[in-house]
């Protein structure tokens, strides 16, 4: 071990790693996560202890309306109180302070694992913007004249997506990217209703590669979804693609890159097939992180697009969500767009359009979650055009940097697909070798990594194409030090899975929770998703198995 | 492109020594060649059009401020305004619990790396299902409107039934929402509102009620205000044909309020913004679906549900996500329902907030909160040519005021209330016509009597 604790296993401090020489193996050997064995709240306080005390009545409204009981109707009154613990406010904060302290935020870790998910730094400034009262206190119903401000920011940052995307029109309504797609797909079916086909143009075509979103939710729609694999570059070709359109296409919905960080470069000649037979292309561009600046959505020819602003553009994603799902649209097509829209008067003030017959209507109450906007906003005002253009090229600087470390220094870990070709963002891996030589999987390398003080990583939307896959993502936040630390932890497990594989397998050891029985999640009748129902089964007591 | 110069705070390797070195590292000449597979006519060519940036922490704090300047808070000004997104307190512990860097920056880490945030999940389930007395309650989704939007689509699929019906006094907003999501796979039919009370009207239900409905819907507290006191009545109703009843609710009032299972209500949904999180013009919004503890009901759900389950040693407890297998992230175009990064904070802090406020705390606030309704509408009553509440049924914290009487119209009410400081009710005159002149004020334990006092005045004053 070093003086300063870490456990260095050959090279020296800030030599560079990827040419292979000198590498900078610092380890957290000694790393143990919080383990409070946290009882749960509803077990917690007594009787009579207070949290937080309401404001009182006043004496005044008190005498003048009686008492207020009395004003509830009999047949609606509660009978019984409910069964809330009770715990006062010293122990409640404690509580949840611990449970925060046991769980992995990227705000505490390397958190480069999880692809497609885009996790960079959300910075304390906009946090700290988005909580003043001008912003956390204000109803979403207010004149407009008395939000200006907010209104000001979500038009200034509207032009801002069209500009980066390209296209024309925006709204911040959907809450997700799941939302955005949703949307989206809202949209074309509204396009092609507009123009007497809506029965006519039933089927969605998308790609294995692209979000389950881009499936789901045209699925929900009731489209049919014809879904494309990719041949051996990574992408499917046009010839698959031309196969699947025909006067029944609505539209494609794609991302690109997609989740193997390849980018399609024959992705207009796509959208201009599409366009051939009457559908519209709509743009996942959940993998925007390594190319703002350097291609967008008009120029590779889609109608629809949407971002993630609580993945690219730094939102925090707040233990799933909230989040904002932009949609950006061609000019035409802002008529079809959810209502209102935020607009700006010759004058210079803002205001909502709600005079949209042709909208979707809704897909999020109000107006969206404006506190992304706003953090989004503050977040490209920090970087502007240059800043983020090299936001893009640092995070795909520091994916070929962790792939050259990792391809050449990992054991049984393969790149499937064009290995020559350049990913952008993230990449795909595949521990298909590892598993085959030494029964460690993906999912066994993923619980070991957290034992050296990161989170678990994103293998892969399913279902697996990608044998035993691993999809890192180090965007534009990650030191050099940060990739090189990822790349010994990656290494020295799968090194494990050859020496030593039963560390691996019951791994992790170091975590917040010892390992678990997880049988029941995969079983629906064994799920409990309340205390009152373990409680009721007898299953509050150690050694009561859930089998009762 | 020229490195910008100093390095950026948010990009270590932007330092311009590092960006080289990687760049060697990596064997790139520049940064174009790291987009070489990108075919040159769909490259942009040229720099984005943007505002010049603002590097420097204290300028950027200061152009947002600037802006936010601009906006009127509730604190600022007095606020009627509900409908959907309420003014209540957040008490200051469940703000320091989501803005724990460890919370605000989670997102889906497994059970092993966040045993936290799932047990949070697990305790924020296990704490509604005493409001809403339900065993079984699914993590937040995006809002209310979409969280019965699902539990309509689920009543649909429990009964195999393809008609649903909901009152026409539902929140334009939510029904916009619910026409856009589900009306490929459902047919919606509106029930009219009782003239007078505002209530459900049976008669119009009894004659929708097919032998094809899936579930009635209907919202306690409604859209405007009114307190549906014949739920028991509405759930036989729908029971006798063999429909399930869906009914939304307002979890702030559960204090002093019964909850809908007390009737008979087979799904219930609601809204979690009251319950610790701040209004953030709509951004506090985070819908809830509770049900009854049924393999089959559960399998239905279409957001994530935590189970509680023990360590393999039998001595701990765990908690992990239940039906993957269930969501869309799995099902794919099979799907027909969807979820995805809804509202996971607000799940957190809507657990704060329950176990801060315990049964007594939502007891009293419950009674605060209908007294100082019942004291507004009384003093705005008692202005000539003012009604409130212009429906007749019970109200708890919102209630509709007709105006029609003053021969002012709403617009001009709430245009000469804010010259005065006060932000007066939604109008309803476009959406609900046959309620005249008529606007939807909310009162919650925000409001002062001093507040309520100047309120009355100021109408008083406006519509003499």
């Amino acid at each position: 071990m070093s003086a300063d604790g870490f456990a260095s296993t050959g090279g020296g401090a800030g030599a560079s790693g990827a040419d292979g020489a000198t590498t900078n193996r610092y380890l957290r050997e000694g790393f143990h996560a919080a383990r409070w064995q946290e009882p749960v709240i509803m077990e917690q306080g007594s009787p009579g202890e207070r949290g937080v005390l309401p404001p009182p009545l006043e004496p005044g409204i008190r005498a003048a309306v009686g008492d207020p009981a009395a004003l509830i109707p009999s047949e609606l009154a509660r009978k019984e109180p409910p069964a809330l613990p009770e715990v006062a406010q010293p122990q409640v904060l404690r509580h949840y302070l611990r449970l925060s302290q046991m769980t992995m935020g990227t705000d505490v870790n390397i958190d480069l694992g999880l692809g497609t998910c885009t996790m960079k730094y959300s910075p304390k400034v906009n946090e700290f913007l988005a909580r003043s009262p001008k912003m956390a206190d204000i109803h979403p119903w207010q004149p407009p004249k008395t939000v200006q401000g907010i209104l000001e920011i979500a038009h200034r940052f509207g032009r801002m997506c069209c500009e980066i995307s390209g296209l024309d029109a925006v709204s911040f309504q959907p809450a997700s990217g799941a939302q955005g797609i949703f949307t989206n797909a809202s949209i074309i079916r509204a396009y092609h209703e507009a123009n007497g086909e809506g029965a006519q143009r039933d089927e969605i075509v998308t790609t294995i590669f692209s979000h389950p979103a881009d499936s789901a939710t045209p699925a929900v729609l009731g489209y049919k979804l014809i879904v494309l694999y990719p041949d051996e570059t990574g992408y499917p070709n046009l010839e698959q693609l031309r196969a699947a359109l025909s006067e029944r296409t609505a539209g494609l919905l794609i991302t690109n890159p997609e989740d193997t960080g390849l980018y399609n470069p024959h992705i207009q000649e796509f959208t201009d097939a599409v366009h051939a037979v009457g559908g519209l292309c709509s743009y996942d561009q959940a993998n925007l992180n390594g190319i703002m600046g350097v291609a967008r959505a008009k120029e590779a020819g889609f109608d629809l697009c949407h971002f993630n602003l609580h993945k690219t553009f730094s939102s925090p994603h707040g233990s799933m969500g909230p989040g904002c799902g932009a949609v950006m649209v061609r000019a035409d097509l802002r008529r079809f767009l959810p209502r209102p829209l935020v607009e700006r008067r010759d004058d210079g003030g803002y205001f909502l359009d709600d005079d949209l017959p042709h909208s979707i209507g809704k897909v999020r109450s109000f107006l969206g979650n404006l506190q992304v906007v706003l953090r989004s906003y503050a977040w490209v005002m920090s970087l502007g055009a240059e800043g983020l253009r090299r936001v893009s090229e640092t995070a795909v600087i520091n994916n070929r940097y962790l792939m050259k470390r990792l391809r050449a220094e990992v054991p049984g870990l393969d790149l499937p697909y064009s290995p020559d070709a350049g990913r952008l963002d993230e990449a795909r891996f595949s521990w298909g070798r590892l598993h085959d030589e030494t029964g460690i999987g993906t999912e066994d390398v993923e619980r070991r990594i957290l034992d050296y003080g990161v989170n678990n990583y994103f293998s892969s939307h399913e279902p697996f194409v990608v044998p035993e896959p691993f999809t890192p993502e180090p965007t534009e936040s990650y030191s050099r030090a940060d990739l090189d630390e990822y790349t010994e932890i990656i290494r020295r497990v799968a090194e494990e899975a050859y020496a030593d594989p039963h560390v691996v397998a019951t791994a992790p050891h170091k975590s917040s929770a010892p390992r678990m029985d997880e049988s029941p999640l995969h079983e629906i009748d064994k799920v409990v998703t309340t205390w009152r129902v373990w409680k009721r089964l007898g299953l509050q007591s150690p050694g009561v198995s859930a089998d009762g | 492109m020229t490195a910008p110069d100093p390095a950026h705070p948010y990009m270590p390797n932007s330092a311009p020594a590092v960006r080289a070195e990687m760049l060697a590292a990596v064997g790139a000449a520049d940064a174009e060649e790291l987009y070489r597979d990108i075919p040159a006519h769909l490259r942009l060519g040229r720099p984005l059009d943007l505002p010049e940036a603002l590097p420097s922490e204290l300028a950027l704090r200061r152009h947002v401020t600037s802006l936010l300047d601009r906006n009127l808070s509730s604190e600022d000004a007095p606020s009627f305004l509900g409908g959907g997104c309420w003014h209540h307190y957040v008490p200051v512990v469940c703000d320091e619990i989501v803005g724990r860097g460890e919370f605000l920056t989670a997102y889906g880490g497994l059970w092993y790396s966040d045993h936290g945030k799932n047990q949070a999940y697990f305790e924020f389930q296990s704490l509604l299902g005493e409001l809403l007395d339900m065993d079984a309650v699914g993590l937040t989704t995006y809002d209310w409107s979409a969280a019965t939007s699902s539990a309509l689509l689920m009543a649909s699929r429990l009964t195999g039934r393809g008609r649903v019906l909901v009152p026409r006094t539902l929140s334009p907003d939510k029904g916009a929402q619910l026409q856009n999501f589900a009306r490929s796979a459902v047919e919606i039919v509106e029930v009219g509102m009782e003239t007078g009370t505002g209530l459900l009207d049976l008669a119009d239900l009894r004659s929708k009620l097919t032998a094809d409905t899936a579930c009635v819907y209907f919202e306690n507290p409604g859209f405007l205000g009114i307190l549906e006191t014949r739920g028991a009545e509405i759930v036989g109703l729908a029971h006798d044909r063999g429909a399930l009843c869906v009914v939304g609710v307002d979890p702030i009032s559960l204090g002093v309020l019964a909850p809908p299972s007390a009737y008979g209500a087979d799904i219930v949904t609601g809204e979690v913004q009251p319950l610790g999180v701040h209004m953030q013009y709509g951004g506090g919004l985070g819908g809830f679906v509770a049900t009854r503890h049924d393999p089959g009901w559960l399998a239905e759900i279409p957001s994530l549900l935590t189970s509680i389950i023990r360590t393999e040693d039998g001595t701990g407890l765990g908690y992990g996500w239940a039906n993957w297998v269930e969501t869309s992230w799995v099902k794919r175009e099979e799907s027909r329902d969807f979820t995805g990064t809804t509202t996971g904070l607000w799940t957190i802090a809507a657990a704060v907030y329950l176990s801060l406020m315990g049964p007594q705390g939502m007891r009293e606030l419950g009674e605060t909160i209908v007294a100082k309704a019942a004291y507004a509408a009384r003093l705005l009553d008692a202005i000539a040519g003012v009604r409130a509440p212009a429906l007749t049924a019970p109200v708890f914290k919102e209630f509709v005021v007709d105006f029609t009487g003053t021969g002012t119209t709403v617009a001009e009410v709430n245009e000469a209330l804010l010259e005065r400081g006060l932000i007066g009710g939604w109008d309803l005159s476009e959406d609900f016509p046959e309620l005249g002149e008529s606007a939807l004020f909310c009162v919650t334990e925000m409001h002062t009597q001093d507040d309520l006092d100047r309120l009355a005045a100021a109408v008083a004053e406006v519509t003499r």
